[in-house]
C-alpha cells in the first residue's frame, strides 16, 4: 500500500459545497422574514418556526425510513423548504396548518420522488397549492399590515376593478408604488416587501448562487404582457408574489432547467402563465401555479433544448483558400 | 481583455516559485527513459550493457505519429524493463547508470524536429513534427504560442519566458517559416506581466504579436486560446489546423530553437517542483530523472506529504511511487500536504447548474455523468462527451462533490476502446 493517496483529477475542490449554498440561501431569506414579522406581527415567527421544525423532523424521518444517512445538505434544504412555505402563506394561518403543509412538502413532494435533487415540483409551492385546496377560506384571509383586521390583496382588488381604478385615475398612485415597494400591503407573509426581497436576491446573485436569467426573463415577461393587456406593468411586477417567486422559487436549482436557453424558456413561460392566470384565471394570483406548471415542463425542456457545444456547427476550413 | 466563454478563477499558489531563476538539477545517478513519451511506443535501439552518450537515440518507431527518445546522460544501459509511467500505468523504459561525465554525441547539423524527438511540452506530448506538417489542403494563417500556463502552481513556462524570451520568439519564427503562416502570436495570461514585457521586448524587431489574455482556467487549452485570440472555434472532433491555426507551447518553440542551434536532440526541460517541499524551485531537469531525486534536490518534503502529482492540480496524475521518472512533457511535480488533500463522498446532484455555467466547451457535465454512471455510454457520446477537454472544472465546482469529469472520461474511454 502506497503512503500516497491516489485519486483522479482534479485534486483541488471549491469551498462552496451544497451546505454552504443552502446556508447562504437561508441568510438571503432573512430580510424578507424580518420584514414579514414587522408587518404582520409575532404570528409570523410562530409560523416560520413551526414550519421549519415540521420540515426538519419529517426530513429525518423520511431519510430514516429510506435507510439513508442524513447529510447537512438534507437538513439545510428542509430548513429552506420550511421557511419558504411559511413565507408564501398568509399570516392568519394557524401553526398546525403550516406544519401539515411542511409534512406534505417533505414527504410527498420531495421524498416520494427520491429526496434532495430528484423532486419534480418545488416542495414549498406544491405544499402551498395543497394547503390552498384543503383550507381555501383561511388561506385567502389576508391580514392588513400593522393591523389585526383583514382585507383583500391588491391583486384581488384589481380583480374587482377597485384598485385598478385607484391606480389609473388617482393622483396618489405614486404612494401605492411606495407601499408595494416597502411591503405595507395585504399578502403572504414574506412576499410583500419588495425591498427586503431584493436585498436577499442581490446577495444570492453576488454569491453566484442563483442565475440572473430566470428572474429577469420572468419579471420582464410579466411586465411586457401586462403592458400589452393595458394594465400597469410596474404594479404587476411589484404586486403579489412575483418578486419572491422569481428570485427564490423559480430559481430553485432542483426544479429548473439546466441549459441556458432552457432557463430563458422557463422564465418566459412562468411569466406568461402568471399573467394569464392574473387576467383570465379564477385566482387573483398566478405565480405559484405558473412556477409549478413550468416545473412540470422542466424535464421536457432539458431533453429538447440544449446549448450549442463548442465547435458544433463550425465549418472545417480545409481546402478553403480564402484564409491564406 | 481577450478570453473565452465559461471557465473559473482559481487560487493559483504560483508565488511559491514565480520569479525564481531556473537552476540545473543534479545529474541523476540512474536515468529511466521511457520508450513511450509521445505518439506510439518506440522500439529499443540499444541493448543491456551498451555504453551510451548524451543525445544518443535509444528508441524509435516506424509509426506515423511517433518521435524517437534519446539518452539524457552518458553511461551504461543496465536494464530495459517496465517502469512506472507518469500517466499512472507501467511501460517499458531504458535504465541508464550515469557515469557523471555527460559525454555528448556529435551535433547533427540541421537536425529535423522529428529526429530531435520534440513533442508538445505543455503536457500534451503530441509529436511536434506532425503538427508542423499539416496535411494537404490545410492553409495555416496563424501560429499561436501558448504561454498562458493556466494551471495553479506551475511556473515552468513563466520562468522560461523570463529567461529565454529570444529563444522562444526565434522558435516561433522558425515555425512560421516552416508552415508559411503570416501571423504569429504569443499569448500570456495577465498574471505574468513581467513575462509579457520580456516577450514584448523580444518580438519588437518582428511582426509577431505579444497578447495578454485573461487569467482564467483553462485559458491555456488550445480550443479556448484559439477562441480568445481569434474568435474562431475548432470544429467538433477536429484540430486547430482545421481552422488555419497551429497552437504550440512556448516550451516547444524553445526546444525546437535550441535543437536547431545546438544540433542536439531534446534531453532536458524545465520542471516546477512545488507544494509541500522545503525549497520549491524551477529546475532544468534531465528527462528520466526520478521524482525522488527532484524532491531531494528541493530539500525534501515539508509537512506531511499526502499526494504527489505530475502536472497541475486540475489535470495532473497522482503517483503511487517516487520512482516514477519525469518525461519530456512533464511540467510540474506537485506535492500536496495532508491538510490540502480532502476526500469527499459523492452526493446526489442538486442541479445547481454550476458545471453547465462554467464548462469551457458548453457541455452539460451533470447529464453526461448521469448517463455514464448508468452505463448509457452511447447516450453520453451522443450528447457531446467526446468534446470534453477534461479540464476538471465540473468536478471542481460541483457543490455535491460529484466526480463529473471522471465519469465523462469513462464514457470517452469506453468509446475509444471499441
Amino acid at each position: 500500500m502506497s503512503r500516497f493517496s491516489i485519486t483522479h483529477a482534479p485534486h483541488i475542490r471549491t469551498k462552496d459545497d451544497s451546505t454552504r449554498i443552502m446556508f447562504y440561501t437561508i441568510i438571503a431569506l432573512l430580510p424578507a422574514a424580518i420584514a414579514g414579522t414587522c408587518l404582520f406581527g409575532m404570528n409570523s415567527i410562530v409560523l416560520m418556526v413551526s414550519s421549519i421544525i415540521a420540515a426538519v423532523i419529517t426530513e429525518y424521518l423520511m431519510l430514516f425510513m429510506r435507510g439513508k444517512k442524513a447529510v447537512p445538505a438534507d437538513v439545510f434544504s428542509a430548513v429552506i423548504t420550511g421557511m419558504l412555505l411559511a413565507m408564501v402563506i398568509t399570516s392568519a394561518t394557524p401553526w398546525w396548518m403550516v406544519m401539515m403543509g411542511s409534512i406534505f412538502a417533505i414527504s410527498i413532494v420531495k421524498h416520494a420522488f427520491g429526496g434532495l435533487g430528484f423532486n419534480i415540483f418545488n416542495p414549498a409551492l406544491a405544499a402551498r397549492a395543497f394547503m390552498l385546496a384543503s383550507w381555501p377560506v383561511i388561506m385567502t384571509t389576508w391580514p392588513k399590515p400593522f393591523d389585526m383586521a383583514t382585507g383583500a390583496t391588491q391583486l384581488a382588488l384589481v380583480k374587482s376593478k377597485a384598485l385598478e381604478m385607484s391606480i389609473m385615475n388617482m393622483p396618489g398612485h405614486i404612494n401605492t408604488y411606495w407601499q408595494l415597494f416597502i411591503g405595507s400591503r395585504g399578502g403572504s407573509l414574506g412576499e410583500t416587501s419588495v425591498i427586503a426581497l431584493l436585498i436577499g436576491a442581490a446577495f444570492l446573485l453576488i454569491k453566484g448562487i442563483i442565475d440572473w436569467r430566470i428572474p429577469v426573463s420572468f419579471i420582464l415577461t410579466v411586465a411586457a404582457i401586462s403592458a400589452l393587456f393595458g394594465a400597469d406593468p410596474i404594479f404587476h411586477v411589484m404586486a403579489g408574489g412575483l418578486v419572491l417567486g422569481a428570485f427564490f422559487m423559480a430559481t430553485d436549482p432542483v426544479t429548473k432547467p439546466m441549459g441556458r436557453a432552457g432557463r430563458w424558456i422557463f422564465g418566459i413561460g412562468c411569466g406568461a402563465i402568471t399573467v394569464v392566470i392574473r387576467f383570465l384565471g379564477g385566482y387573483p394570483e398566478g405565480v405559484c401555479y405558473a412556477i409549478l406548471i413550468m416545473n412540470g415542463f422542466t424535464p421536457l425542456i432539458d431533453r429538447y433544448v440544449t446549448d450549442r457545444v463548442y465547435g458544433h456547427g463550425v465549418k472545417n476550413r480545409k481546402n478553403d483558400k480564402r484564409h491564406n | 481583455m481577450k478570453t473565452f466563454k465559461g471557465g473559473i478563477h482559481l487560487e493559483y499558489h504560483k508565488e511559491l516559485t514565480a520569479g525564481k531563476p531556473i537552476r540545473d538539477a543534479k545529474e541523476p545517478k540512474i536515468a529511466v527513459i521511457h520508450l513511450s513519451q509521445g505518439g506510439a511506443i518506440c522500439q529499443p535501439l540499444v541493448k543491456v550493457g551498451d555504453p551510451v552518450k548524451v543525445g544518443q537515440k535509444l528508441g524509435d518507431s516506424d509509426k506515423l505519429i511517433s518521435a524517437p527518445v534519446h539518452s539524457s546522460v552518458s553511461g551504461k544501459v543496465t536494464a530495459i524493463e517496465n517502469a512506472p509511467h507518469p500517466n499512472g500505468t507501467v511501460s517499458k523504459a531504458v535504465y541508464i547508470e550515469s557515469d557523471g561525465k555527460s559525454e555528448k554525441v556529435g551535433p547533427i547539423m540541421n537536425i529535423s524536429v522529428r529526429e530531435a524527438g520534440i513533442v508538445g511540452m505543455g503536457g500534451g506530448a503530441f509529436p511536434a513534427h506532425i503538427k508542423l506538417n499539416p496535411t494537404m489542403g490545410h492553409n495555416i494563417d496563424t501560429v499561436i504560442l501558448n504561454g498562458a500556463e493556466c494551471e495553479p502552481y506551475i511556473t515552468c513556462d513563466h520562468a522560461l519566458m523570463l529567461e529565454e524570451p529570444l529563444s522562444i520568439v526565434e522558435g516561433l519564427v522558425g515555425i512560421l517559416n516552416t508552415v508559411s503562416a503570416k501571423q504569429g502570436i504569443v499569448a500570456v495570461e495577465d498574471n505574468k506581466l513581467d513575462a509579457y514585457r520580456k516577450i514584448k521586448g523580444a518580438v519588437s524587431q518582428t511582426n509577431i504579436k505579444a497578447e495578454l489574455v485573461e487569467t482564467k482556467y483553462p485559458q491555456g487549452g488550445e480550443k479556448e486560446l484559439v477562441y480568445a485570440l481569434l474568435k474562431r472555434e475548432v470544429p467538433s472532433g477536429g484540430f486547430p489546423m482545421d481552422i488555419g491555426c497551429i497552437v504550440s507551447n512556448v516550451g516547444t518553440a524553445h526546444a525546437i530553437n535550441r535543437s536547431q542551434k545546438t544540433g542536439m536532440p531534446l534531453t532536458e526541460r524545465v520542471i516546477t517542483v512545488t507544494g509541500a517541499v522545503k525549497n520549491p524551485s524551477n529546475l532544468r531537469v534531465k528527462v528520466g530523472t526520478k521524482i525522488i531525486d527532484l524532491i531531494e534536490d528541493c530539500g525534501g518534503f515539508s509537512g506531511n506529504p499526502k499526494k504527489v502529482i505530475l502536472g497541475g492540480p486540475m489535470m495532473g496524475i497522482t503517483q503511487h511511487t517516487l520512482e516514477t521518472p519525469v518525461a519530456k512533457c512533464t511540467t510540474c511535480v506537485l506535492v500536496l500536504d495532508e491538510k490540502d488533500v480532502k476526500l469527499f463522498e459523492e452526493q446526489s446532484c442538486i442541479r445547481c447548474c454550476r458545471c453547465v455555467d462554467t464548462c469551457p466547451v458548453q457541455l452539460m457535465p451533470n447529464f453526461l455523468a448521469d448517463y455514464s454512471q448508468n452505463d448509457m455510454f452511447e447516450k453520453a457520446i451522443d450528447n457531446g462527451a467526446m468534446d470534453c477537454i477534461e479540464c476538471g472544472i465540473c468536478s471542481y465546482v460541483c457543490p455535491t462533490r460529484r466526480e463529473l469529469v471522471h465519469w465523462i472520461k469513462l464514457a470517452k474511454a469506453k468509446r475509444n476502446k471499441k
